[in-house]
């Protein structure tokens, strides 16, 4: 129970001191609260394994008055895959957000907006009440927001008020939902509306909660934010804004779509998501083919990787909840949400420490860098194999799950936009791995140390390993599954 | 017409004027202004909500408050990063948008 509370005060009070303190006690606070925050989801995460799902009622208050915390399994594995990908982010941040290399704004900026950051996302992943999900999602954009616009030139800061726009209508969109589902039903707990009478307004409520969220996670055609926000922002920073912060809307989604209102999941909306999710597959993979910069490559691969999440809402949502396949598509979203958010980490890190050498992320620019840095080649290699889904790696489980419960389903065409995005991936990879590991004479530059280099191979190693020990991250996802998707198992 | 009917056709009308500004302001400043007339929509909204039934409903009250303290801040950020933003580049307005402002 206290580890509950923890994974949300430690990443808070840690912000507020850094706040508070100057120069390297920010970094050393900082670095501490981090240290804590993983132990505290570790801890969390083995007693959930250990005691099932746990509840909290915040202050001893019951709904519908009070706030209930709950970490079961699909909240567990998004938090522990945000504690190794926010740890990995602060301790590139040790070298390449250091004063002198980044100037003093951006060295002392980043810890105190990581830390909230790292708040809001555990805050998102625990609530189970609609408007502490929306305070929680808020606190996520603003400080998401400060990220993309710590670097504090012109381009910077035209993303960072690019991204607010879509992140602010969202947010108002989220909330005249939250404000009809109230007047419909007064109760704001998720436990309380799924056992609520149906209303009139319901389904203009949905609409609305849904467009929003879909503006934040950035689904095509609301992804245009995206690529200058992420691609603009300082490497370690994009490796949180990429592989992390679109999750946690996500997840609201499914909370909204799987545990709130089941019986409002018409298989037309259903089917609408999963259509932007093959329009974003085929438009965020396009986009990476005609870049020229590493950052926009790997910032439109998000674009693209967004869409699958939504391939499998017509798989086990509305009537396809009931049936035997459902459990299996739900089992290879959580894989592909994880996989993709430690992969696409591991991948922003390696080409932030390529940028920190050569100055500019350009594609000739990194020609032969692998002689040069061989880990950092190795981890952005690893990753790859992730995103495009070859086996052994998490994203080829979540693939072949998601795939099978198409062909179980008769759906079969969800599973061939599954491999003909694999596919645009490993062309729009391509690109990068040959320039990488081109046969080219460098300069000698002043390469990072090799304990530097171990950070993104560690994350993109968890992203396989995800794939050759998927058995025990598979129990897991199985605790405290909604109903509407248990059933099928 | 009862006060709260009145109460939740006001926030409509501001969510409305709000929506209108969003699509057709140019400036980012007022771009801002609109957010926030939408969201105060929404609040007394919420807060005729609270007095349908007969006697209050707490509830709604902690929300707004809550709601406005969320909103105040996101203004803020907006307003500073407005403010930096035609600091660092000249004008108020997004590069593509430049012709008719």
């Amino acid at each position: 129970m206290s580890a509950l509370a923890a994974v949300l005060v430690l990443p808070l009070a840690g912000a507020l001191f850094a706040v508070a303190l100057s120069g390297r006690a920010t970094r050393i606070v900082a670095l501490a609260a981090s240290a804590g925050t993983l132990a505290a989801a570790l801890a969390l995460a083995a007693s959930v394994i250990s005691h099932g799902t746990l509840r909290l009622e915040v202050g001893g208050w019951a709904p519908p008055v009070g706030i209930v915390l709950e970490a079961d399994g699909l909240s567990i594995a998004m938090i522990v895959m945000t504690a190794f990908v926010m740890v990995a982010a602060s301790l590139s941040a040790c070298h390449m957000l250091a004063p002198e290399a980044a100037g003093p704004r951006v060295a002392f900026g980043f810890w105190p907006l990581m830390l909230l950051l790292w708040t809001a996302l555990n805050a998102v992943f625990l609530s189970r009440d609609l408007f502490n999900l929306y305070v929680g999602i808020e606190l996520l954009s603003l400080a998401a927001i400060g990220l993309v616009a710590l670097e504090g030139k012109a381009a910077a800061l035209s993303a960072a008020i690019r991204y607010m726009i879509f992140a602010l209508a969202g947010s108002l969109l989220y909330l005249a939902g939250l404000v009809l589902v109230y007047a419909a039903h007064g109760a704001l707990d998720i436990g309380l509306l799924a056992d609520r009478m149906p209303a009139e307004t319901d389904a203009l409520a949905l609409a609305l909660m849904t467009a929003g969220l879909m503006a934040k996670t950035a689904l095509f055609p609301f992804h245009v934010w995206l690529p200058p926000a992420h691609g603009g922002a300082a490497a370690p920073a994009s490796a949180m804004l990429s592989g992390l912060v679109p999750k946690a809307s996500f997840i609201i989604l499914l909370r909204l779509w799987f545990e709130v209102m089941p019986d409002r999941a018409a298989g037309e909306a259903l089917t609408l998501m999963a259509a932007l999710g093959i329009a974003a597959v085929v438009w965020g993979s396009v986009g990476a083919l005609v870049q020229i910069r590493m950052k926009l490559i790997v910032a439109y691969s998000t674009v693209a990787q967004i869409g699958y999440l939504f391939l499998f809402f017509p798989l086990a949502g509305g009537a396809s909840a009931e049936q035997p396949w459902a459990g299996g598509a739900w089992n290879g979203m959580v894989f592909f949400a994880v996989s993709h958010g430690l992969a696409k980490a591991a991948m922003f890190i390696a080409v932030g420490q390529w940028m920190s050498v050569r100055g500019s992320d350009r594609l000739d620019e990194m020609r032969g860098f692998a002689s040069a840095m061989p880990m950092t080649a190795f981890a952005f290699v690893l990753a790859s194999i992730t995103i495009v889904g070859l086996p052994p790696s998490g994203g080829f489980t979540a693939k072949y799950l998601i795939m099978t419960s198409a062909f179980a389903a008769g759906q079969w065409f969800w599973g061939l936009v599954m491999a003909g995005g694999g596919l645009l991936a490993a062309a729009y990879l391509y690109r990068p791995v040959a320039e990488i590991f081109a046969r080219a004479d460098i300069p000698a530059l002043p390469v990072p140390s090799r304990v530097w280099q171990v950070v993104p191979l560690f994350l993109a190693c968890a992203a396989v390993a995800l794939g050759i020990a998927s058995s025990a991250p598979f129990e897991l996802l199985t605790m405290g599954r909604p109903q509407a998707a248990e059933d099928g198992l | 017409m009862t006060s709260p009917t009145l109460y939740a056709l006001t926030g409509a009308a501001l969510i409305g004027i709000g929506f209108y500004g969003l699509i057709e302001a140019q400036h980012l400043l007022r771009r801002v202004i609109t957010f926030n007339l939408i969201g105060s929509g929404l609040f007394v909204f919420l807060g005729a909500v609270g007095a349908r039934n007969d006697g209050f409903d707490p509830i709604p009250q902690a929300l707004i408050i809550t709601g406005i303290v969320v909103a105040l801040s996101a203004s803020a950020l907006a307003v500073g990063l407005v403010v930096a933003h035609s600091r660092a580049s000249g004008r108020a307005t997004f590069p593509e948008e430049d012709e008719d402002a």
